[in-house]
């Protein structure tokens, strides 16, 4: 092969049965163990994503239900207050960095190749490994709560309490080295996602023609790249702190408390945009095939999930409105948590109107969408109301930033997933999920939720702080505590008739065809669910709604394609386009399924259990481990166009 | 926290209560239902907080309604019988670009509004509204506060612990140290909440209008026993507060029986390397100082009323009622306990 191999015309031809053996052929991941652990498959990879994040939801649900046990009336002996400590800690952490960004992530990385019209995302086998590193690093923080030294100083994990004279054990060192590690799932997955949307996109998709959801990503995966490195950077200071002495926060030898704030802010508040702007993407994609209609504002959408990004990157000190700062730089802060309110506000507008001027049917994907947007706009003014210095110094630390946070994260994460799911689901398996189950589903989660959820506001308007493992009688809180605890129980039964009719739906479920809902995007053109090749011939686009353009009108002239387009079946081969318009630019030669990512976790695994206990001499060994991992990874491969020929 | 101080209990004798188990010298404000609920103000600062947050609650609440109102009447109006999607047909639709510009144009000058307001609140409260008629040092550390009287004149100055009297009507001034960890100093009736951060020195300012008894705590996680963490401020006239700041200046009284004295010299030993009896031997500084014990309403950080019964519990099993209190279990016999505790009710 020769580089002309990536700079030939590519043949353009309809596709055929025998074409797509060929492919297949090409794609396919070896069966069995061997396949489990080398495949490369971004839907494979995408459902191991989700399979995972719900393992871990449901972990942190049974936490959150063990402390809800606690709590259901004042004085309960039910945990000691180290239990609870750890519970409230284990439950924060495997909601936001465990559950809410993977499950995303695990969306993102099935969808975005079929709706980019790809045959997978840029850089397979770093995509394979931003799982690995995701699963190691929650078992590795997960082995610290079993042999019962789990994180126990709030997902925040504010220094000093968390340095070691507070907090001897190995508790905060499992959290520490722990994150450090998550970071570079993150950071591996945003660089990829970033790439993809940049590069692997079909002819004719321009920026203009992106499904939402990939503006969603896209812009969670820049901020993620950003960000990121402030957390690791803050959680290698704590950890340097309490290995060996440094004084980044101990505050008798000059050390800030105040800096580990700022560092974790800095990447706490966009990290919590970044959770739930690709959340918001799916609604702006699923919404509208309900209401049979385009989404509405679309431009103006797009640009306003990149808006609340950016205006993100200016609120992170909201969260310290209470630490002494001085007034001047709070109004700052204040005005622009009030600002990030707009964009948040056109989204609103936009779903609402998409409503009232379409169709909407009435399935269960729909009423998960319809209700996020009641508890999107929930949270929203929850937040709006602490973003007023004076009243956030009242509402901080309550019961009522409790209830804000769960109206955001499980009203803008959790529903749109779940209704994600249902709309999902039957392209990733074949099968759609029952609605009637579906119904049953949705309503329990909805008034479980804000049963339990909705009276936290009085809780805390009340005056109950957050992070207690008990509470007095006779404070106005305990029938507002027993509300909360059933509400919760009944949240979580919801959540388990998900899983039943995941699970029944799997086997039983009605088959669903390529195109159940009549969607517009090109994930539906393909069967479900989709060859390991995706796209038989390299889709060509022609407007935002390739599938119904016909019927829209829309797109002009020219038409989308998916039956009639680009080959490429010498290898595992895709088309790189260019990054604003998506003009054809030259093949990609994509690598195959491969070792190396689990090899290199693995080592990396190894090299954190060393660095946690402290055996030194361990660490060289794991780092020739990891060095052997990337020299597998890095070897150049005849097939990917990377070894010149020295005779013609 | 203890829940406010019943109506049975409280008594018009001032300063100092005249029998051991009659605590609460003072009458509680409004506290009934929700002693911590901020919603209602009782002094200066929280006059100036508690219209925004009601205002911003109001406009919230306004909101939710009407984004439900939209959302529930466009799926009532506009449903589609039978849920299959694809047999709905397709439509163009309006652009519908004007309904968005007009719900974010209306929503944008309601939050220009609300951070307006804001920003008028924050200059407003940002000084006390009159020159502090004294300054105190409070100190959080796992899991109490040491309040310090501070004054020109050194004899006038006061230590003493979780219960933090002050003359009402005149603001005061807080200045917020941190001894271990962070803590936030929080007495919602009066005023938010300001974080007490080692290595620096917050400054806040309380006023109360009337005098009472304002529950206040701790409101940043700061370790096991976070959730026990509470104190209480006591407002006075300023009369009053003289004379209780008088009454505390003086040393404990040593004289009793043998029993109580037998108790002096068991809790120097037994006790004073952590806490200061001013009189006595006992001059430990990493405790409450107990100097006018039976003067406050609770004991260990109002997690328990301060009664003979209470009392003797928390000195035999700390760690039963608060575990994790740093406050060891020291092993007394009954005799032992017996004569602590009888000099301890001596400390009034």
């Amino acid at each position: 092969m020769t580089s002309s191999e990536v700079e030939r015309t590519p043949e353009i031809a309809s596709a055929t049965t025998d074409h797509g053996r060929h492919l297949e052929q090409i794609w396919k991941t070896a069966p069995g163990i061997a396949g489990f652990f080398s495949t490369v498959d971004h839907k494979a990879i995408g459902k191991r994503y989700i399979v995972t994040a719900f393992a871990f939801l449901a972990a942190g649900g049974i936490e959150a239900l063990i402390m809800r046990a606690q709590l259901t009336g004042p004085s309960e002996h039910l945990l000691s207050p180290e239990q609870y400590d750890q519970l409230f800690t284990m439950h924060g952490m495997t909601m936001i960095f465990l559950y809410a960004m993977p499950i995303l992530s695990g969306f993102s990385n099935y969808l975005w190749p079929l709706l980019l019209g790809s045959r997978d995302m840029a850089f397979p086998r770093v995509n394979a490994l931003s799982y690995w590193v995701y699963l190691a690093a929650g078992l590795f923080m997960y082995a610290g709560f079993a042999i019962g030294a789990g994180p126990n100083d709030g997902w925040f994990n504010y220094v000093p309490y968390s340095t070691r004279p507070y907090d001897p054990g190995l508790n905060i060192d499992f959290y520490s080295l722990g994150m450090i590690f998550l970071g570079i799932s993150t950071s591996v997955g945003a660089v990829n996602f970033i790439l993809t949307v940049l590069r692997t996109r079909a002819p004719g998709m321009s920026i203009d023609r992106l499904p939402i959801m990939v503006w969603g990503t896209l812009t969670a995966s820049a901020a993620n790249l950003l960000v990121v490195p402030a957390v690791s950077l803050a959680f290698f200071l704590l950890w340097m702190d309490r290995q060996f002495e440094t004084h980044f926060f101990d505050v008798a030898r000059g050390g800030q408390p105040l800096l580990w704030q700022h560092l974790f802010w800095m990447f706490g508040h966009p990290w919590v945009y970044a959770i739930v702007l690709p959340a918001m993407g799916m609604v702006s994609d699923g919404l509208p095939v309900f209401c049979r209609r385009p989404l509405v504002g679309y431009t103006v959408v797009a640009l306003s999930t990149v808006a609340t990004m950016i205006l993100g990157f200016g609120v992170w000190v909201h969260h310290m409105f209470a630490t002494g700062l001085p007034n001047l730089a709070l109004s700052f802060f204040s005005g622009a948590s009030f600002i990030v309110t707009v964009p948040s506000a056109v989204a609103v507008f936009a779903w609402t109107t998409t409503i009232w001027l379409g169709r909407p049917v009435i399935t269960t994907a729909f009423l998960f969408f319809s209700s996020m947007i009641v508890l999107f706009v929930i949270g929203g003014v929850s937040g709006f109301m602490t973003a007023a210095v004076p009243v956030d110094w009242q509402l901080t630390h309550t019961y009522f930033i409790v209830a804000h946070i769960h109206y955001v994260l499980i009203g803008i994460n959790v529903f749109p997933v779940v209704g994600g799911l249902y709309y999902w689901f039957p392209k990733m398996t074949g099968r759609l999920l029952d609605e009637r189950l579906g119904k049953w589903n949705f309503w329990t989660m909805f008034v479980g939720f804000n049963l339990g959820f909705l009276p936290m506001h009085l809780s805390g308007l009340r005056g109950m702080p957050r992070r207690v493992y008990t509470y007095a009688e006779g404070m106005g809180w305990d029938w507002l505590n027993l509300i909360t605890t059933i509400g919760s129980f009944l949240f979580a039964f919801g959540v388990l008739l998900l899983f039943v009719n995941l699970v029944a739906s799997l086997r039983r479920g009605r088959i669903a065809g390529a195109n159940p809902w009549d969607a517009p995007t090109l994930e539906w053109s393909v069967s479900s669910p989709p060859p390991p090749y995706n796209f038989a011939v390299i889709p060509r686009v022609a407007s935002r709604h390739p599938l119904w353009e016909d019927r829209l009108a829309e797109g002009g002239a020219v038409r989308s394609s998916v039956t009639r387009g680009m080959v490429l079946d010498h290898g595992r081969e895709t088309i790189a386009t260019t990054p604003l318009d998506g003009e054809p630019d030259q093949i990609l030669k994509m690598t195959g399924d491969s070792y190396a990512p689990f090899v290199l976790t693995l080592g990396m695994t190894v090299l954190f259990v060393a660095l946690l206990r402290h055996w030194w001499w361990v660490v060289p060994v794991s780092g020739l481990a990891i060095l052997a991992a990337l020299l597998l990874w890095l070897w150049p491969e005849r097939e990917l166009d990377q070894v010149a020929e020295t005779r013609s | 926290m203890v829940p406010p101080v019943p109506e049975s209990r409280r008594s018009n004798n001032l300063v100092i209560a005249s029998a051991v188990f009659v605590v609460a010298p003072v009458t509680a404000p409004a506290q009934a239902e929700t002693p911590l609920g901020y919603l209602r103000s009782f002094g200066a600062m929280a006059h100036a907080i508690t219209p925004l947050t009601w205002g911003l609650l109001i406009i919230s609440l306004v909101v939710c309604v009407i984004v439900i109102a939209l959302v529930l009447g466009g799926i009532v109006l506009k449903r589609q019988a039978g849920h299959i999607t694809a047999a709905i047909p397709l439509m163009r639709g309006g652009d519908g670009a004007g309904w968005v510009g007009l719900g974010v144009g209306i929503s944008s000058v309601v939050l220009l509004g609300s951070m307006i307001w804001t920003v008028v609140v924050l200059a407003a409260i940002n000084e006390p509204p009159s020159k502090p008629a004294l300054t105190i040092e409070v100190t959080g550390q796992q899991w109490w506060w040491k309040v310090r009287y501070l004054s020109d004149d050194p004899s006038r100055i006061l230590t003493t612990a979780n219960e933090i009297h002050i003359p009402t009507g005149k603001p005061v001034r807080v200045e917020l140290i941190g001894a271990d960890v962070i803590h936030s100093f929080w007495v919602p009736l009066l005023s938010g909440k300001t974080d007490v951060i080692p290595g620096q020195t917050n400054v806040t300012w309380l006023e109360a209008d009337r005098p009472g008894r304002y529950a206040g705590l701790c409101s940043e996680f700061c370790g096991v026993q976070h959730a026990h963490m509470g104190f209480e401020i006591v407002a006075q006239s300023p009369r009053d507060f003289e004379a209780w700041w008088n009454a505390q200046l003086k040393p404990a009284a040593t004289t009793g029986s043998s029993v109580i004295a037998r108790g002096a010299t068991l809790f120097a030993y037994r006790c004073g390397a952590c806490h200061t009896v001013r009189g006595t031997e006992a001059g430990g500084a990493v405790a409450p100082d107990l100097t006018h014990l039976m003067s406050r309403a609770t004991i260990a950080a109002e997690t328990l009323p301060n009664n003979v019964g209470n009392l003797s519990g928390w000195i035999a099993n700390p760690q039963a009622i608060k575990p994790g209190t740093l406050m060891p279990t020291v092993y007394l016999s009954g005799p032992e306990l017996n004569d602590i505790r009888s000099f301890l009710l001596t400390l009034k």
